[in-house]
């Protein structure tokens, strides 16, 4: 377990009871509405506050537990953290701040390995300014850095993109990606943005009120129409992993593959090979019994009525099974449609019919609409 | 060119010398009030506020008297310190130099303390993340980032040092060349029969040392701001 966390916390009004692993390295989004205890509890990873009780190990070394009275001090936990709003020096140069950490550190950093992170973040060029003449985007990059050269264990981020504006969460964000894709690092990224969760992490902790409702990829999280925190906020999307195969001899379509079925998008510049992410709203998804033709929607796939859900309103979320990919994971979508469509068509558990897919986003920048 | 008489010039050295001394030994004990009161929660608090302050509010002749009680050559605490480490401080510049640093302790410890407070707390949170321990933070964050206080604080001490007359005549007395400072020098000059040019002199003397040092602190604060922003 590279993380594993069960506390019991109570601040204020809200009684935290978090309890989750996480097993693999890659980006985990704690998720949840403002007020529903994320802060906290990677505060109390970071070692910055002290849960009533508990347990909470890092790579199965515990770094605080209630019972056997071990509190580690914040600085011997191997933990990076990005704060919200940075919290650079602003008495010490750019360089100065990025080395914080390195110089401090028990198991420093190689020149080389340094050198890559600065590389990576693109920030050799600012490393003789002061912090206070950095753009929002740029200290958050510095940030990110000053932690990485610490050498940590884990990376704690705590919504480093909730104070910038869309430009420059799009300036951020693929240095991110680099990261995930680049280092075996555990990181546990606070975000109650479902589409920066979509678009980063591998694994979701979904919270509200205190308590962690449930955990698992982030796949698989996204589909569920159960979670609270998500209805709504996503209008019960799907994310899910795909990989560029071909593209048309005139170059304005990609072909991708996604547990075997074939989806056609917008060019998008890629390898073949490249993985991507397509991100598919329920209510962009048309069910037919029957093959359309003569249709402009290019997405027709047979699929698998899974499951049928009554989400409260008038309409039902249909779970369509797509296949399973290289990995054996069963794929869906979901699709919402009206109560009424659902009798007419006659739609039952277990039913082949065809999914029409209006819209496909892939990978994408986020839009401003999805915020 | 005027040119100073050798008491004038000894009346100004030892201001200096005085004020210097008192300004630069009450500096540590000033910035550990500064950060109790800051940062700190404990009970006893509110007393220890109103010891520093003291100062601020008695009269100077009040504490020059309290000091008298306290260090004299036959007092409990003046005893001690003259039997074991042969020290006087009685009609002595570090008398003195004490009285002056008492007097001026509160602008210390606002300065500083004000500056302390203005420090981000979540600096220390970065910082501690990031690997620092509570004396490393001290020295990496606070010490530098309180700096202007810290500088502010000791220029309006100095100042105050310099013009402290009722608690170092009342404990020191005037000692010409030991502890006639340029205010007692002043007083003894008006004091004197035909020593009204003498007392002139000494009260230009005080205004040009007033003015230079507001210029230097002016300086001062005008590189740290720079300092700052870039």
């Amino acid at each position: 377990m590279s993380i594993s966390v069960d506390i019991h916390h109570k601040i204020g009004k809200l009684d935290l009871h978090a309890e989750f692993d996480i097993a693999e390295p890659g980006i985990t989004a704690l998720f949840g509405p403002s007020g529903s205890g994320k802060t906290t509890i990677i505060n109390a990873i970071a070692g910055l506050l002290r849960p009533d009780r508990g347990r909470i190990t890092i790579h199965d070394r515990p770094v605080f537990d209630s019972v056997q009275r071990v509190n580690l001090a914040p600085r011997k936990r191997r933990v990076g953290y990005v704060f919200q709003d940075a919290r650079l020096f602003p008495h010490l140069s750019v360089a100065a701040n990025l080395f914080y950490a390195h110089k401090r550190s028990d198991r420093p950093m190689n020149k080389a390995a340094c050198d890559d992170v600065i590389a990576m973040l693109g920030i050799g060029n600012l490393l003789s300014r002061r912090p206070n003449l950095l753009s929002g985007g740029e200290k958050q990059r510095v940030s990110l850095g000053r932690a990485l050269l610490g050498n940590p264990e884990i990376l704690l981020l705590d919504e480093p993109l909730s104070a910038l504006d869309l430009a420059r969460k799009n300036e951020i964000i693929p240095y991110l990606e680099n990261l995930r894709d680049a280092r075996q690092l555990p990181i546990l990224y606070v975000s109650h943005a479902i589409d920066e969760v979509a678009r980063l992490a591998d694994h979701m902790v979904v919270m509200e009120g205190g308590k962690t409702l449930a955990s698992g990829s982030v796949f698989d999280m996204l589909g569920r129409t159960d979670l609270a925190p998500l209805a709504g906020q996503f209008d019960t999307g799907t994310v899910l992993p795909a990989t560029v195969k071909s593209r048309d001899p005139q170059g304005v379509i990609s072909f991708l593959d996604c547990a075997g079925q074939r989806f056609v998008v917008p060019f998008l510049g890629k390898k073949s090979g490249s993985p991507v992410r397509l991100h598919i709203r329920a209510r962009d998804v048309m069910i037919a019994r029957t093959a359309p033709t003569g249709i402009s929607a290019n997405n027709v796939l047979p699929v698998t009525i899974r499951d049928i859900a009554d989400n409260g309103g008038d309409t039902l979320d249909v779970t369509l099974g797509l296949g399973h990919d290289d990995t054996g994971e069963n794929r869906t979508i979901h699709a919402r449609i009206t109560q009424w469509s659902a009798t007419r068509l006659k739609l039952a558990i277990g039913q082949r019919v065809f999914a029409v897919i209006k819209s496909v986003t892939v990978d994408g920048h986020l839009r401003a609409d999805d915020l | 060119m005027i040119t100073l008489t050798e008491a004038e010039i000894e009346a100004l050295l030892l201001s200096l010398r005085i004020s210097g001394v008192a300004v630069i030994c009450a500096l540590p004990f000033a910035i550990l009030a500064a950060a109790l009161l800051a940062q700190a929660r404990f009970p006893g608090r509110i007393l220890v506020d109103a010891l520093v302050h003291l100062p601020l509010i008695l009269p100077p002749v009040v504490m020059g008297y309290l000091l008298l009680i306290s260090f004299g050559t036959r007092a409990p605490l003046g005893a001690w310190l003259l039997e074991t480490f042969d020290i006087r401080l009685i009609f002595s510049w570090t008398g003195a130099a004490l009285a002056a640093g008492i007097v001026s302790f509160p602008f210390q410890v606002r300065a500083i303390r004000l500056a302390l407070e203005n420090i981000d707390p979540g600096l220390y949170h970065a910082a501690e993340t990031l690997g620092a321990g509570p004396v490393d933070r001290f020295f990496s964050l606070t010490l530098p980032l309180a700096l202007p206080g810290i500088i502010a604080g000791a220029i309006t001490a100095f100042a105050a040092s310099l013009g402290e007359f009722g608690a170092i005549i009342t404990f020191v007395s005037n000692v010409p060349g030991e502890t006639r400072t340029l205010p007692l020098a002043i007083y003894t000059a008006i004091q004197t029969p035909g020593g009204e040019l003498a007392a002139a002199r000494l009260a230009a003397i005080s205004i040009g040392l007033a003015l230079i040092g507001l210029v230097l602190s002016e300086f001062a604060m005008r590189h740290i701001r720079k300092r700052a922003r870039a």
